[in-house]
């Protein structure tokens, strides 16, 4: 028995727990005609993103870029692909939970999947398709020794409440603008405060440099530039108690440190997903090419974020994609079932 | 065919001299994958994830771009040779030659 389409009609933007034929997990261009592709064989998709908006890296990373090579465009903005996308998928009514990481993936009954995501959100899908392109972004980490036993234990890659570090003794590492955003931020509410750069000069906003270079020159900070993490040291109880740094000149300097907090920029990281026990090549998923499943059955993967012999990571191959994965989808859902194949040109579009 | 001729030592510290065609557009990160090394590229090629990253020993190239500073500025263990393979177009090497060797970032 397929899974019931859940909510024909209803709110577009969804919370809670709901049930669909199938989840596509990214809202970028491919799974976005995903649900189209999806749609012309009656099946219904919910859709979430990392993202508070619809459009993966056309949306976030080049919006107002052209791209040439979608047929039928001898060019077209990002953001205008995006737009006609949901136009073109509008019909089918797809729900979305924008803004919400993918957390979970656990089978259920019936061959049947419940998604979850770290705000506590669920949906129970027939079948999962991920469509997660780059993956999720997530903060590159200096290479450390040790580094990951004190993650939580003094070190911290994200500043969430910066009253948290009030009365402590600080380091900061990096040297873009939110390295130079969160040192003015703690110089007031950190005990001792020390931004370590690896540069000689800062590449972030000139003016907020210029207030870091005054601070230290008052001696509110301790700016150390030319200057790399070299080690951690953490005392008895497994807490971190300091951070060896070399200068330029290759001298060792040792900073008593509560946190260090290395704010080195988003590196693109599968996430979650990397634990789904699905087959993986480098960072990238393995799929067959006749369906777009991957290792595990009811789970597929289209876009930038599979592999296969002679893959590229094309927008254009990624459309194709989401339509055989469609068919494969359906076969799924329907115990074998071949969904018959009908050109929209004869057929037209009928809307779920 | 215009070529260039590419002396790259890997990760492992193998040295292997590689010849290119030009006249392509392909960047140095697309031609290093072709030959077989295993360059991740997660980002495609738009300056976003470093793995492509080469440090620079020898041979005129043009100067990055700020996209491409922006990135090697944030990654923790930067040198002033660092390049990204992927904003460097093998048309670019004006004496039709270079010697790199492949520093990815880790992700």
């Amino acid at each position: 028995m397929p899974p019931k389409a859940h909510g024909k009609g209803s709110a577009c933007f969804f919370a809670g727990m709901m049930e669909t034929d199938v989840c596509i997990v990214g809202a970028g261009p491919v799974g976005l005609f995903a649900v189209f592709e999806l749609g012309l064989l009656r099946l219904k998709a919910h859709v979430m993103d990392t993202l508070p908006v619809v459009g993966g890296q056309l949306a976030e990373i080049y919006p107002r870029k052209p791209i040439y090579d979608i047929p039928g465009y001898p060019s077209i903005l990002a953001g205008d692909l995006v737009d006609r996308l949901m136009e073109q998928i509008a019909p089918f009514h797809p729900s979305f939970g924008l803004g919400q990481k993918v957390r979970g993936l656990e089978a259920v009954e019936g061959g049947r999947w419940l998604v979850s995501s770290e705000n506590g959100d669920q949906v129970l899908a027939g079948a999962v398709v991920i469509a997660g392109g780059l993956g999720c972004f997530e903060p590159r980490k200096p290479d450390l020794v040790g580094l990951e036993a004190l993650e939580g234990r003094g070190v911290t890659y994200m500043i969430r409440d910066p009253q948290a570090f009030r009365g402590r003794k600080v380091v900061l590492a990096g040297g873009g603008d939110s390295a130079l955003d969160w040192t003015l931020q703690l110089v007031d509410v950190a005990e001792e405060l020390t931004l370590v750069h690896r540069s000689s000069a800062f590449r972030g906003a000139p003016e907020s440099a210029a207030r870091v270079q005054a601070l230290a020159d008052s001696g509110r900070l301790r700016l150390l530039t030319s200057t790399s993490l070299l080690s951690l040291q953490a005392n008895g109880e497994g807490w971190l108690e300091a951070v060896l740094v070399q200068t330029q000149g290759q001298e060792t300097l040792s900073l008593v440190a509560d946190d260090l907090i290395p704010l080195y920029g988003l590196t693109p990281q599968l996430g979650p997903i990397a634990d789904w026990g699905l087959a993986l090549d480098a960072s990238a998923i393995q799929v067959n090419t006749e369906t777009y499943q991957t290792s595990v059955p009811g789970i597929f993967a289209i876009g930038d974020i599979n592999t296969y012999p002679g893959k590229l990571k094309l927008i254009l191959s990624g459309f194709h994609e989401a339509a055989l994965m469609a068919h494969g989808a359906y076969r799924y859902i329907h115990g074998g079932a071949k969904p018959s194949f009908k050109y929209t040109t004869v057929t037209g579009v009928k809307g779920l | 065919m215009q070529v260039v001729h590419l002396t790259v030592t890997d990760v492992s510290g193998t040295t292997q001299d590689l010849v290119f065609p030009t006249g392509m557009g392909l960047s140095l990160m697309e031609a290093l994958k072709g030959a077989g090394y295993p360059i991740e590229a997660v980002c495609g090629g738009m300056a976003l994830c470093a793995t492509c990253r080469v440090d620079w020993v020898e041979g005129a190239v043009s100067d990055p771009t700020e996209a491409e500073l922006d990135m090697l500025d944030t990654l923790p263990d930067f040198h002033p040779s660092s390049r990204l393979g992927c904003q460097i177009r093998l048309e670019s090497l004006a004496d039709g030659k270079a010697t790199i060797r492949l520093n990815p970032s880790k992700t």
